[in-house]
């Protein structure tokens, strides 16, 4: 992964020294609050329900085990003994004190960490694909491009000051698994017709109230253009977003009210003036792929006969392997999922011990690296199948082994009610009811590929617009209600999943979902995985169901 | 009254003009309007020229008139209003504009850094500001990631 130089390091250290003092100022009164809102929100900390949360950016998605035993110290020294990994793949603590905030930077940037631009009007953490660099289906890997973007976002001077929040995806591989179209910019690696490797550019999606699939404004762009190429469209946006209204300030709304071929018209003028003087060298691009250069992969980690003889005496471990691990580009490894969807756990939420455990598994068996997942998952990317049942057992033993990967009870679910000061409606609990709903394995292994996704509000931070089941916590009266849609999806083929009818009460909603999975087991042909039975069918079935008892 | 000026305070030497305001003497900015409406008199103006934008107004409307100006001020109304840090940014580098540009308005100390950086020289807050213990703030960071417009 990367590594710091002096620079980066300096840059971090200042940040902390800026960011204590504002803290100091806003304590002593001489900062008033909204003026120290959007500073502090540049820095990842919001004021919760019951605490400030802050949250720490994991640039796409890699971390240290030296990160993550950091990460498990605050936990313990300053939260409550647990973090939390958010849809965006960042680490986010709900209890910390405003006051330790800069004192838990500080210990961050001892470890190249920090929780720069991790919220707020401005360009965020840029996410990938958990399987960048080991998944078969790759073009290129994409995590070089996503550091070269991390630095030129890093306290960009121009785009500090947004009309809104914005959001960057890259995608290396022929499965869209970063969600790319769902994002203000998403950037796929492609090869064109002489068979050089580049970039499409698309502009203008998003999730939050107005879901929107994003649309292609460049099919190819030379590698040596990407920043002049984000920098236009950032300049574009920054000058003409939307500034009078918060819920039409994304990029998306600016693509839609100018038009797309109009957008991408501006966008290309404003490049044509600046692409000369912005080029990426590939001395440049070079240097920066030398730190993802793949590891040490034994030759013959194929030839272990082990891994075929316990898959055959032990079904619980099949089942994991067929779940929970994924293929791998090197014949004897395989990507291993970490399940942070333990049936009586908050999904996403991580304890101190067992953040310290992973980070000694990843050093045991993963060249010290882990990943965290925008399925609120983590992953070691590179395990030996000699390792494997190794590994299983251990991680069964902390309880981060529930085979249940792509299954309808590896829900992503946002803090709600619980947590969140903007919720309508709880959504932790619904997903520990549905979770106890879908208590036998056999039977969710049996659904097979459901993304259950829940949001406590509009905002929809866990994406329920595009979960194969989305549930959204709205307020009716003061009582928490429930809108399903079915059917959305953020790979290839990017959908908004459709609303199902009118919101259902809390004491419905489980028995709701319930329902839904009854009706596809009813009627889903042989092997077909339920969003196909959603497409083939239509969502009447499941409306009929659902609604016959209310 | 005192303003930051390439990293110094310094007294101010410009007066604004208010569009209901008569014509000063000296060096005086006045608003897109004014300039619209009174450019043969402006042009005849004894001394400094400048203008004062605001975010949405369009750069491209002066464009032929720049070498006009020794001033140009970006106005931010709210210290939340990004475009400014474009609007200096394509001044710079897409007008060739040399002159001075100045911040005016509600931007915040905290955004000296950024300003400075885009190709702001000057800033002059609407509001009481201890322009002392704003000033270490044009260098939070002795490292930077981005080209600079300087
Ligand atoms: S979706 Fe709403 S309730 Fe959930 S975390 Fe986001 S803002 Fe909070």
């Amino acid at each position: 992964m990367y590594q710091y130089n002096q620079d980066d390091q300096t840059i971090l250290e200042e940040r902390v020294a800026q960011f204590r003092e504002q803290t100091q100022r806003f304590l002593q009164g001489k900062l008033p609050e909204d003026q120290f809102r959007a500073l502090r929100l540049m820095n990842g900390l919001y004021i919760q329900t019951h605490a400030p949360m802050l949250r720490v950016a994991v640039p796409y998605g890699l971390l240290s085990a030296k990160q993550l035993r950091k990460l498990a110290h605050i936990a313990r020294t300053y939260d409550k003994g647990y973090a939390h990994i958010s849809t965006r793949q960042n680490v986010q603590y709900n209890w910390p004190q405003l006051e330790k905030v800069p004192e838990i930077l500080e210990q961050l940037a001892s470890v190249q960490m920090h929780a720069i631009q991790t919220s707020g009007n401005c360009l965020r953490n840029t996410t990938t694909d958990p399987l960048a660099g080991v998944c078969k289906d790759e073009i290129e890997d994409p995590r070089p491009y996503c550091e070269i973007i991390r630095q030129w976002s890093t306290f960009h001077p121009e785009f500090a000051y947004l009309p809104r929040k914005f959001k960057i995806a890259v995608s290396g591989a022929g499965t869209d698994r970063a969600a790319t179209q769902l994002h203000d910019i998403g950037i796929h690696l492609v090869a064109n017709e002489q068979g050089e490797i580049g970039f499409r550019i698309l502009a203008g999606g998003g999730l939050g109230r107005t879901p929107v699939i994003g649309k292609t404004i460049r099919p190819f762009l030379e590698k040596k253009h990407l920043l002049s190429y984000l920098e236009a469209i950032l300049r574009i946006y920054n000058l003409h977003g939307r500034r009078d209204n918060k819920y039409k300030a994304r990029i998306k709304i600016l693509v839609k009210e100018t038009g797309v071929d109009k957008f991408t018209e501006m966008v290309e003028a404003e490049w044509l003036r600046i692409k000369d003087h912005m080029e990426l060298s590939d001395q440049r691009i070079e240097q920066i792929k030398s730190y993802f250069a793949p590891p040490a992969y034994e030759p013959d980690a194929d030839q272990d006969s082990s891994f075929g003889i316990h898959l055959q005496q032990n079904s619980d471990f099949a089942a994991w392997v067929k779940f929970n691990t994924r293929e791998h580009r090197i014949p004897g490894y395989r990507a291993v999922f970490v399940s942070l969807k333990a049936p009586d756990s908050p999904p996403g939420d991580i304890s101190a011990e067992q953040l310290d455990a992973i980070a000694t598994l990843a050093e045991q068996y993963s060249f010290g690296e882990v990943r965290s997942t925008h399925r609120q998952n983590l992953l070691f990317a590179d395990v030996k199948q000699a390792d494997l049942y190794a590994l299983w057992q251990q991680l069964d033993q902390i309880k981060l082994a529930t085979a249940n990967i792509g299954t309808a009870t590896d829900m992503i679910c946002c803090p709600g009610l619980d947590f969140c000061s903007l919720a309508n409606a709880g959504s932790i609990g619904i997903a520990r009811e549905i979770n106890e709903a879908l208590d036998d394995l056999d039977y969710v292994h049996d659904l097979g590929e459901i993304n259950i996704n829940m949001s406590g509000c509009m905002n929809g931070c866990a994406h329920q617009s595009v979960g194969h089941i989305g549930i959204l916590g709205v307020d009716k009266k003061g009582a928490e209600w429930y809108q399903i849609t079915l059917g959305g999806c953020s790979e290839n083929q990017a959908a908004i999943g459709q609303r199902l009818g009118p919101a259902v009460a809390k004491d419905r909603i489980t028995t709701a979902i319930s329902d839904i999975l009854e009706v596809y087991v009813e009627k889903r042909h042989d092997q077909e995985k339920f969003l196909d039975t959603v497409k083939r069918l239509g969502i009447d079935p499941f409306k009929e169901r659902v609604y016959e008892n209310n | 009254m005192k303003i930051i000026k390439d990293k110094k305070i310094v007294e101010d030497t410009w007066t604004f003009v208010a569009d209901d305001a008569p014509l000063a003497d000296g060096d005086i900015v006045v608003t897109l309007d004014r300039w619209q409406a009174e450019k043969d008199r402006l042009l005849n103006h004894a001394g400094n020229l400048g203008i004062r934008l605001e975010p949405d107004q369009d750069i491209a409307e002066i464009a032929a008139d720049l070498d006009k100006f020794q001033l140009i001020e970006l106005n931010f109304p709210v210290f939340t209003d990004g475009r400014n840090f474009s609007q200096a940014r394509r001044l710079r580098k897409h007008y060739h504009y040399n002159g001075e540009i100045r911040a005016t308005g509600n931007f915040l100390r905290d955004q000296l850094f950024y300003l400075y950086r885009v190709g702001f020289d000057s800033m002059s807050p609407a509001y009481d500001e201890n322009l002392e213990e704003a000033i270490p703030r044009l260098d939070d960071f002795s490292v930077t990631y981005q080209q600079s417009t300087r």
